[in-house]
């Protein structure tokens, strides 16, 4: 070795920030600042600009669509790792909250945006409570449950020819412009994304990982396990309903169609993709699946088979997921440091 | 030890199907006793524990805490009164460092109201409320184990965990279920000054327990027990000295050790 490669030696990325503290950054450098933030911040600026490079309306709108899929998917992730509930609710989620924007919007003539808030809230809110007495219900039964009410619902509207029956509800307004549309899906998903991210670390989120891994313990310490689960069912089904509310003003009608499966199982294919448990990942693996979908739709019905072809693929190669593979990479970069 | 009972089990009787785990099994016990509970393996301790706690239910009968009627109230009910218990399978957060164990706990509602197992009714920061509560009940500060990953824990250290997680809620009574089987001597050894500290802070104990002979230590009163049905109750000397419990413990050297050593 030479005296020059003396004075240097490799290290890796993450070293100076893993013996520290979980959660507690006490960073020394700027340097070292900058690989916690820059890979933030690639995610943030790249997401940012995406509307403006996009070649048309038609790209514009899946900018949309892959939102609304990553709230989903976000909001699935956040269900099955840190609750420990797989959840196939997606489209319930989106069905619920869509109808009772458009009714809000159509029916009593409120903005889209205002419709949109109260239908997030409102929709979560009901959701809680029809999936309350499901709460106690582990693994797939829960997931099964979860699908069958979309199921029910879209037949019931079928049924008794109510909220437009199989026409659905037409004529709902718009976003006030296609930027504040995508810009407002672009900020719900990032604010989503960073606020449940800082959610599981707090302590009520290592109550939530608690609940998954062991209630008993948690009963015994004089917490309701269905309060915490009720809580954490109210967060995912919020980002779930404010999805499917936007859904409806962007295509300015409501119809069973909402209640599809596609957003029940696009989000878990995407969270496979993704890495689960990141949070991140979900949202990458929408940014990958729902663009291909849309790639893929001029093949027919044929679609569905390079669609399942390539998420098998995705499964056999890479199950550990995008993210968390990336993540793993990242952090064994070696640099190399004057000793 | 003044006298008034602080839980009163009254015909508790718990059926599995067919099985009858407990068979109208009455007691009581008094604030600040430390109480002990034998029997051979399968005989209804666990069960008992699980249905005055709340987390099974139980088939019929009454309990009674502090003179209020708790039985089949919820779990977390139940101990958000005070009245907590330990795991015979022991219960950690694996996934998490020792101290954040403490923070679950921490965050109930009664740790809120109480300031935890010191706390003087306001709640410090958890994680030091957490380091201090596992200081007190020996995880050595100096050498970082309140730090460590609760996977990494040998089983002594785990046991403590189960009691600290009880007395993150200033309880007022713990149902210990085998917190001394697992340990070896000089573990009971450091174990049973801790127990003794417990009661000196007015803090009742039940304690189910297969180690006779330290049980006898610090019991104020044992009550055994065989086939789901309550056998006698007495103190320690009465106990070791009947002849219906030699015949239910037959062929246990455990007993027959303790019962030559008395
Ligand atoms: N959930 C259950 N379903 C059916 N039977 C059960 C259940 N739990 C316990 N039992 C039965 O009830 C009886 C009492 O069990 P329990 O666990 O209370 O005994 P124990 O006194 O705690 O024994 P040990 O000393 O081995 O811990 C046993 O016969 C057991 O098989
Ligand atoms: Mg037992």
């Amino acid at each position: 070795m030479g005296t020059e490669q003396e004075q240097r030696r490799k290290e890796r990325l993450d070293r100076g920030i893993k013996v520290r503290s979980d959660g507690l950054y006490a960073l020394m450098s700027w340097r070292e600042l900058s690989y916690l933030t820059v890979p933030r911040m690639v995610l943030i600026v790249g997401f940012l600009i995406l509307p403006l490079i996009m070649p048309s309306m038609y790209w514009e709108r899946v900018i949309s669509i892959v939102c609304i899929y990553a709230l989903l998917a976000i909001s699935f992730d956040f269900m099955a790792h840190f609750l420990g509930l797989v959840s196939l609710g997606g489209a319930f989620f989106i069905g619920v909250g869509g109808y009772i924007s458009a009714v809000l919007n159509h029916s009593l003539g409120l903005p889209p945006l205002v419709s949109i808030a109260v239908s997030t809230i409102v929709g979560a809110l009901i959701c809680t409570l029809v999936l309350l007495p499901c709460l106690p219900l582990r693994g797939v039964y829960f997931a099964i449950v979860t699908l069958m009410y979309p199921l029910f619902l879209a037949r019931l509207i079928e049924a008794l020819n109510i909220l437009g029956g199989t026409d659905g509800i037409m004529g709902l307004d718009s976003f006030p412009g296609r930027w504040i549309e995508q810009y407002f899906m672009i900020l719900m998903v990032l604010g989503f994304l960073f606020g449940m991210r800082r959610l599981v670390n707090t302590d009520l989120g290592l109550v939530l990982r608690a609940v998954k891994d062991n209630d008993q313990a948690v009963r015994a310490s004089g917490m309701s396990i269905t309060f915490y689960k009720a809580i954490a069912v109210f967060i995912a089904s919020a980002m779930g309903c404010l999805g499917g509310a936007c859904l409806v003003h962007i295509y300015m009608w409501a119809g069973i169609s909402l209640f599809a499966l596609d957003f029940s199982i696009l989000p878990i294919a995407a969270t496979v993709i993704g890495g689960s448990g990141t949070l991140v990942g979900p949202l990458l693996g929408c940014l990958i699946l729902v663009p291909i979908s849309e790639l893929l739709r001029a093949f027919g019905t044929l679609r569905i088979v390079f669609y399942s072809l390539i998420l098998v693929g995705f499964i056999v190669l890479r199950s550990e997921g995008l993210m968390v593979y990336g993540q793993r990479k990242y952090h064994q970069f070696e640099r190399w440091v004057r000793v | 030890m003044s006298g008034t009972p602080i839980l009163q089990v009254k015909e508790v009787t718990k059926a599995f199907g067919g099985i009858v785990a407990l068979n109208r099994v009455s007691f009581e016990v008094n604030e600040g006793e430390i109480m002990g509970i034998i029997g051979p393996n399968g005989s209804g301790k666990t069960t008992l524990i699980n249905c005055i706690t709340g987390f099974i239910k139980m088939s019929s009968g009454k309990v009674l805490f502090k003179g209020r009627d708790i039985s089949n109230k919820p779990a977390h009910k139940i101990a958000d009164m005070g009245l907590t218990r330990t795991f015979q399978i022991m219960r950690p957060y694996y996934s998490l460092p020792a101290y954040k164990n403490l923070v679950i706990p921490l965050f109930s509602p009664r740790a809120r109201r109480t300031g935890g197992w010191r706390g003087g009714g306001k709640l410090g920061d958890r994680d030091t409320v957490g380091i201090d509560i596992l200081e007190e009940i020996g995880f050595e500060r100096d050498s970082f184990v309140p730090y460590k990953m609760a996977s990494s824990l040998p089983t002594g250290y785990l046991k403590r965990l189960e009691l600290a997680r009880c007395l993150a809620l200033k309880p007022e009574i713990i149902l210990c279920d085998e917190v001394f089987s697992g340990l070896s001597m000089s573990e009971i050894a450091s174990m049973v000054p801790l127990i003794e500290r417990l009661q000196m802070d007015g803090i009742t104990l039940v304690m189910v327990e297969h180690r006779l002979r330290e049980l006898f230590r610090v019991a104020n009163r044992v009550m055994v027990m065989n086939f789901g049905e309550k056998l006698m109750e007495g103190t320690a000397e009465e106990v070791m000295t009947s002849e219906k419990v030699k015949e239910a413990y037959f062929g246990s050297e455990e007993v027959e050790e303790v019962m030559t050593y008395a």
